[in-house]
């Protein structure tokens, strides 16, 4: 068998380079990447099959549930070669599927020689990973094509073989075929990662460089930053300091994963492993950055590092106001291992206080939303996400909205969102209805290519913001589930937009503004006066809801004065039940929120800042 | 429990048994067939009026002080399917035992279907000196979706009887807001109620009560019950036409003639005390309430066992007295005193006055009191009020 014991594999700290191999596989989600990550450990008897659980390394509830990675891990898995018989360590770093984690995905490309590109061979690659193949390609990384699940009878192994040849310049038969689920190939796969991914190179005398490939929040330990190695060697006799701040570290320990942790005296040129400092915020060890140590330091820090920047921002907002303490504490222990959320606190008149949070994405921002109440037991509200708009004035001064309540109201000269480069793979019978959808959204096309007979990769540019609203809703529901998106900034462009506001009653409900193209200003306020004259009860007095640009109303709707409000029954046992229905009715009132003096219900709200398709079905988007 | 008490208690008798149940009603009532499969009203009735005598000898156990009874209140069910001579025995164990007041109020609810004149001047005969009839419309089509199978002429027939053998005081029961019921439908109730021999106008928008028929036919769409607008068209037309044939209103939903308001219902709105014998029937002594168990056969069985029948009471907090003094006495003509509620509730009230909901005249006069259009959104009054 070409497992090793762990006891006699090279052990870290003094394994040579020349045995190492670090690899990490780029796949869409569902197309098996943590069953075969799994496959992995257990061929390689790192761990034993009665510990076995299945997404071993998805270590939160969330990323098990949804079958999604969030952050990624590196496992050190070592591996008896049988092609030339001789011993190594497979470092696998994971990472993360979705497009909103790009950079995090490009920085643990960057910790590897070699990328598995796997592929289901019933759906063929999606865009995203065909994002991520892109960046790995950049990155010169060696791609070893695999194709997965070769066990489904749905599987159409030689059609997709072929796609993934074209993509990646081989041949057909250069693919591979595994089943994570039987094991199938799997050893052959480990024995290609071997021979095919060059060993890493670096130099041990050099003053020490690593990568930071990931940094996680832990509640016993603090930060945990997981690192590669470039140069010179990282002991747990070193003070380290982070190149970009400068600040300096006790190193607690070291080690490496396996996959539980295992501590080790150091770690060399080309290993992967963990540093625990005592830092309590992801912040102060960012993904990116360079590790060197104090006393050695070096001069040149690897490349690529970026402050992750927020992309959407929605205000969250806690149902019951007493919960806003709440909201803060969770959102600060969110922010110890999530250094790309942003927030700070807002207040709305309709809804209160509550935080204005910035994102990578929208998976980004449900991903956080269902932390929070799922973690800290609160009951959200959320406004409708918005981009980053910059705002022009006539006297040129200029501004930067994340909020469209925020939007000025004064002479404007020129507004700019955000552009995204957006690539979508479809089967082509769809290839009509996505360019329709596209153009909807203010879209320019930029280019369309075949990646095999019936599927087509089709790139626009698009807004962001078209994106943010339901983009990806109605691409699932109009290619019956086939498309897949990946989307990437490509800067900003001027665009012809307004903030539309709808009044209650006159008064200007925040949580409602929107700012939108001018030729849909007028459907998002017809939209939404008539969705809140559905939603709010009947008042003491009549209520007028109006859709204003500026000082002009564009839409207008009326909630008619309430006429009955009475029961006509109170007799003797009648009483008690009345007077409990009061008492309930009291509870009630606290839930409801008064916009001047008109009573809106909170799950109006709700229901009104839900996007129309529904809001629940974002769960089950991957 | 024995404690001298602030009023002479008043008696409601819950007679829980119908030959059919309409489909609307969620009150405790059970027709033969649902206590017992095959049997008919005189038997899964024997031995009920024994029980309801015992219990109002528990009463007198319990308020040994309380002074002649003022009311008494055989309501249901259809307590006209009981033997007139048998609710006679009820009245006179309670006279017997508690004496009667001297001008004692005695109603009796009727189904006009199920009355003949000979009934009536039985029940006349017992001491019962008021009738109340469940006329609900006039209109077939209504009377059908309510389950009412009467002929509309029968109640005319009824009161008139009843007018003869000597009721002074008759009072019919109406019911407006019921699906397929037109505004005109509504008029059409009105005048036939109006053109009746009757002293009393009880008139109630339809509650569609969660677990009966109608709320399921409700949910599944077979019945549309009228918008609230209509229904408070509804509310204007009747209390109108009322006025203007001298029955002003007492109470939110009763109108009566001069001298005829129900003081028995009265007796519910101000706070007083009294005690309702028999299953489900509700009581209140000084500010606790207790109600009987449910179900004929629980309280039989603890009656037989010599148990007070009680299936759950509450003594009430002063804010809990608080919210019902308000929420009962504001659907009075009077209202309530300014000086009762805190200046907060003053203020929230006065804004009431400024839509015209709340009587000006009455707040000059410190008190707050319902105007018309006002008498339609009470409960939403009274929330603000005392929320």
């Amino acid at each position: 068998m070409p497992a090793i014991e762990l006891s006699k594999a090279p052990q870290p700290s003094k394994t040579n380079p020349a045995q190492i191999r670090n690899f990490c596989i780029i796949a869409h989600i569902d197309h098996g990447k943590s069953t075969l990550a799994d496959r992995m450990l257990g061929i390689t008897e790192v761990v034993e099959l009665r510990n076995m659980r299945a997404q071993y390394l998805d270590r939160m509830d969330i990323e098990r549930e949804r079958g999604i990675t969030i952050k990624s891990q590196a496992v050190r898995l070592p591996w008896r070669s049988g092609i030339d018989g001789q011993e190594y360590i497979l470092n696998m770093i994971d990472t993360p599927g979705h497009v909103d984690f790009t950079y995090e995905v490009s920085r643990s490309l960057a910790a590897c020689e070699g990328a598995v590109l796997l592929v289901d061979c019933a759906q063929g690659i999606e865009a995203q990973t065909l994002a991520n193949l892109y960046l790995a390609m950049e990155n010169n990384l060696t791609i070893i094509p695999v194709l997965n699940k070769i066990d489904l009878p749905a599987a159409q192994p030689e059609k997709f073989a072929e796609e993934l040849a074209k993509l990646i310049g081989c041949q057909p038969e250069d693919v591979l075929r595994v089943s994570g689920k039987t094991g199938e190939g799997v050893v052959e796969l480990l024995d290609q990662i071997v021979k095919q991914i060059p060993a890493p190179v670096g130099d041990p005398d050099a003053p020490a460089r690593a990568l930071i490939f990931d940094s996680v929040y832990d509640t016993y330990r603090g930060v945990v930053t997981y690192v590669r190695v470039v140069d010179g060697h990282l002991s747990t006799r070193d003070q380290i300091q982070m190149f970009s701040t400068g600040v300096r570290h006790e190193m607690l320990e070291v080690g490496v994963i396996s996959p539980e942790p295992v501590v080790s005296k150091g770690l060399g040129v080309g290993e992967v492993g963990y540093v625990i400092t005592g830092v309590k915020d992801v912040r102060q060890s960012r993904v990116g950055d360079t590790i060197t140590t104090y006393h050695n330091p070096t001069t040149v820090a690897l490349s690529g590092y970026k402050d992750p920047k927020p992309m959407v921002f929605s205000g969250l907002f806690p149902l019951d106001g007493a919960d806003y303490p709440i909201l803060r504490e969770a959102l600060d222990k969110l922010q110890l291992n999530d250094a790309a959320l942003v927030f700070e606190p807002e207040s709305s008149a309709a809804l209160g206080f509550g935080f204005r949070c910035g994102f990578l994405g929208l998976l980004h921002m449900e991903i956080v939303r269902e932390r929070l109440e799922r973690e800290a037991g609160l009951s959200l509200i959320s406004t409708a996400p918005s981009v980053v708009y910059r705002v022009v004035r006539d006297d040129a001064k200029e501004m930067i909205v994340t909020n469209p309540s925020e939007f000025p109201d004064g002479k404007i000269a020129q507004v700019f969102e955000p552009i995204v480069r957006a690539t979508v793979l479809a089967p082509s019978e769809f290839i009509g209805t996505i360019m329709e959808l596209c153009q909807e959204r203010r879209g320019t096309l930029l280019g369309m290519d075949y990646l095999s007979e019936d599927r087509v990769e089709i790139r626009y540019t698009l807004p962001l913001a078209e994106i943010v609203f339901d983009f990806f809703d109605q691409l699932k529901s109009r290619t019956k589930g086939y498309a897949s998106l990946d989307y990437e900034p490509v800067g900003e462009a001027e665009g012809d937009l307004v903030k539309v506001d709808i009044m209650l009653q006159g008064e200007k409900v925040d949580a409602f503004s929107q700012i939108v193209h001018k030729d849909k200003a007028y459907a998002y306020g017809v939209m939404m006066t008539s969705k809140l004259r559905e939603l709010i009860p009947r008042q003491q007095f009549e209520v007028p809801i109006q859709a204003a640009i500026g000082s002009r109303i564009i839409a207008r709707e009326s909630i008619r004065a309430i006429r009955k409000d009475v029961l006509a029954k109170c007799y003797g046992g009648d009483i008690s039940r009345k007077r409990k229905l009061l008492e309930k009715q009291k509870e009630g009132k606290k839930r409801m929120k008064m916009v001047g003096r008109v009573e809106v219900p909170q799950e109006a709200f709700i229901a009104a800042l839900t996007t129309d398709t529904d809001g629940d079905k974002s769960k089950e988007k991957k | 429990m024995a404690a001298v008490i602030s009023q002479p208690l008043s008696f409601y008798i819950h007679i829980p048994y119908c030959i059919k149940r309409c489909g609307y009603c969620d009150f405790n009532t059970y027709t033969p067939g649902e206590l017992k499969a095959g049997s008919d009203i005189a038997e899964v009735s024997e031995g009920y009026i024994d029980l309801l005598i015992r219990e109002v000898e528990m009463a007198r156990a319990q308020s040994p002080e309380s002074g002649a009874v003022p009311t008494i209140f055989f309501g249901g069910g259809t307590p006209t399917l009981m033997d007139p001579a048998d609710l006679g025995r009820i009245i006179t164990r309670i006279d017997e035992l508690f004496g009667l007041a001297d001008n004692c109020e005695i109603t009796i609810e009727a189904n006009p279907d199920t009355v003949s004149r000979e009934k009536l001047a039985a029940l006349r005969k017992t001491g019962i000196n008021r009738i109340s009839f469940g006329m609900q419309s006039a209109v077939p089509h209504v009377l059908q979706v309510l389950d009412r199978t009467h002929n509309p002429e029968n109640v005319f027939k009824a009161t008139t009887w009843a007018r003869e053998v000597g009721f002074d005081e008759v009072s019919i029961d109406l019911i407006y807001g019921s699906p397929g019921e037109s505004v005109e439908d509504w008029r059409t109730t009105v005048n036939a109620a109006l053109a009746l021999p009757i002293t009393h106008i009880s008139a109630y928008a339809l509650i569609v009560e969660s677990g009966t028929k109608l709320a399921r036919q409700v949910k599944a769409g077979e019945v549309i019950i009228p918008d609230d607008d209509q229904t408070a068209d509804k509310y204007l037309i009747a209390d109108e036409a009322f006025a203007r044939a001298g029955m002003n209103w007492y109470e939110l939903s009763n109108w009566a003639k001069d001298g005829s308001a129900c003081r028995h219902n009265m007796a519910y709105w101000v706070g007083a005390n009294w005690w309702g014998l028999g299953p489900g029937a509700h009581s209140h002594i000084d500010g606790k309430r207790w109600w009987n168990v449910k179900h004929p056969t629980n309280y039989r069985s603890l009656m037989l066992s010599n148990e007070l029948p009680i299936d759950g009471s509450e003594i009430l907090s002063d804010s809990e007295k608080e919210s019902e003094r308000v929420m009962l006495q504001i659907r009075l003509p009077d209202g309530i005193a300014r000086a009762s509620i805190s200046p907060e509730q003053n203020a929230i009230a006065h804004s009431y006055v400024g839509d015209g909901s709340l009587s000006q005249e009455a707040w000059d006069s410190g008190r707050i009191a319902l105007t018309q259009k006002g008498r339609l959104v009470a409960d939403r009054i009274v929330r603000e009020i005392l929320l």
